[in-house]
């Protein structure tokens, strides 16, 4: 099926504390993860040798967890492309790999926005460089820019609000199985058409969570794989790419760069969309998810409120979607794309339980970052 | 109200809000490759050419998208429901901007609009356009 040399896998996951986690920091959410998630490996702290990290709330956050853990890696990567760049690093991580540079990669990240209610809609005072034309507005960041790009694919395509109320719905019954997940209550397609305007034509509920977390994954050369308590989830292709930062240069409202990035992660991996049995995709908002799996190409453009409808991506749905409960109703604390690397991980191993995509063997998982402005896309699968 | 957000104009954007205060909309236009560009930058994004002059913008453009602003920044909320656009000018550069003039509910996709400089600070707004 892949024509991938099976350079580094996947050895290790783990999630920090989810929902709301005050007094404990953002650094001790994503050390306690990268304790388990190596612990998940067979490995421990001393064996990591490549070190990658984004967000948190320091400066160079890959230098900061170095220094609390006590590793001094052969390896650094502080990229930060906004929420996708823990997927961006999982690519980094095995070129790395390939490179000879490392043979453990150990990629991190914690937040604690809700308990800190450090989320804000907008700046205010002196705006400089893009800002001078994009923050004089009253736009509220993010969810402005992906309601612009919301109201475009409805003008150009048809997508109605009951289109992306299905993927709220769909993602919530997921998170229904997840005992992990902030909300598990059932809604309906009615209860997000039914909740306030955040920014037309977006709901409350078209909008992901704000919570604490943080999580870890360890990716490991082919050598040290060979001896891992768990199955190896081999990377078979990555991507990356951006367009823009502010929405307003963005080339096309309705083409994200998972459309480049995706091309490099399928075409390095020898599968097709046809071949993937679940995918795990950043939701930030409903709209986020339609734009996402058209660039993937698991849809043609304009068909993606099509392709969701009628409950497609619930359990028990034709296309396994976001099947922890995704950055809707599992866990959001700022930047969700480590968390689509953890349950695309999940369900390649079949630990998935209750929400467990039987026979899965091959798994996409998809970061974006900005305002629609970044992409990774990663091709995983199992021996 | 907090210090609400205002622009700071730099070494090649200056001209833009001299512009916005004189009541004028000006854009760059790339001496190299001939296309338009927004925001002011010192290289083109285009062709990278650097050669970028200040021309006068019709004015004039369409809705290319929009939103209703419910949920604000703070420095905002007393303004709710307002439109925050992107409008593509004639030109072929888009830009963000404010909508005024207007009732949110009447706001729709590809409307002709020109441009309204308004507000302390002076920010090029746009409107409906004038018998359109």
């Amino acid at each position: 099926m892949t024509k991938t040399d099976r350079v580094a896998a996947i050895a290790g996951v783990a999630e920090s504390d989810l929902g709301e986690v005050a007094p404990k920091t953002a650094m001790q959410l994503q050390a306690e993860a990268a304790v388990e998630a190596l612990a998940d490996a067979g490995l421990t702290t001393g064996d990591v040798d490549g070190l990658f990290s984004a967000g948190g709330d320091t400066f160079a956050p890959s230098m900061a967890v170095g220094e609390y853990l006590g590793i001094v890696p052969r390896f650094t990567d502080s990229t930060n492309v906004g929420g996708s760049s823990f997927v961006v690093h999982a690519g980094h991580a095995r070129l790395a790999i390939a490179a000879g540079r490392c043979e453990v990669a150990l990629i991190t990240y914690g937040s604690t926005q809700r308990s800190q209610a450090a989320r804000s809609l907008g700046r205010s005072g002196a705006m400089r460089g893009v800002a001078q034309f994009e923050g004089v507005w009253g736009l509220p960041a993010p969810v402005g820019a992906y309601a612009l790009a919301a109201t475009r694919h409805m003008h150009e395509y048809g997508t109605t609000p009951e289109q992306l109320a299905e993927v709220a719905v769909a993602t919530r019954k997921w998170a229904s199985l997840n005992e992990k997940a902030f909300m598990r209550d059932p809604i309906g397609i009615d209860d997000v058409l039914g909740s306030r305007w955040i920014s037309e034509p977006l709901h409350l509920l078209d909008c992901c969570l704000v919570t604490d977390g943080g999580g870890a994954v360890v990716i490991v050369s082919r050598e040290r794989a060979r001896d891992l308590p768990r199955p190896p989830v081999w990377i078979l292709g990555h991507g990356e790419s951006h367009t823009h930062l502010g929405i307003a240069s963005m080339p096309d409202l309705a083409t994200t760069p998972a459309a480049r990035s995706s091309a490099d992660a399928f075409g390095m991996a020898g599968v097709t969309p046809a071949d993937v049995d679940v995918t795990e995709v950043y939701d930030s908002f409903t709209i986020t998810v339609l734009l996402t799996l058209e660039a993937l190409g698991f849809c043609g453009r304009g068909e993606s409120g099509a392709f969701v409808s009628g409950q497609r991506t619930a359990p028990g749905g034709d296309f396994p979607l976001n099947t922890n409960g995704g950055g809707l109703s599992y866990c959001h604390p700022g930047m969700y794309g480590i968390f689509t690397l953890i349950e695309a991980t999940r369900q390649l191993r079949g630990e998935c339980g209750a929400r467990q995509v039987e026979g899965a063997r091959v798994a996409v998982a998809n970061g974006t970052g900005g305002v629609l402005s970044s992409a990774a896309t990663v091709v995983l699968g199992r021996d | 109200m907090t210090d609400r957000a205002f622009p700071v104009p730099d070494a090649v954007t200056a001209p833009f809000w001299e512009g916005v205060a004189e009541g004028v909309l000006r854009i760059q236009r790339c001496a190299s490759c001939g296309r338009h560009v927004f925001y002011p930058r010192a290289v083109c994004p285009h062709c990278g050419g650097t050669d970028l002059t200040w021309v006068e913008s019709t004015g004039a453009g369409r809705v290319h998208s929009f939103t209703v602003v419910h949920r604000a920044p703070p420095d905002y909320r007393d303004e709710v429901p307002y439109v925050v656009a992107l409008v593509e000018l004639e030109e072929g550069v888009r830009l963000m901007t404010r909508l005024v003039d207007v009732e949110p509910s009447a706001v729709r996709v590809d409307m002709p609009v020109e441009v309204a400089i308004r507000g302390e600070p002076r920010l090029p707004c746009f409107r409906p356009r004038v018998g359109s």
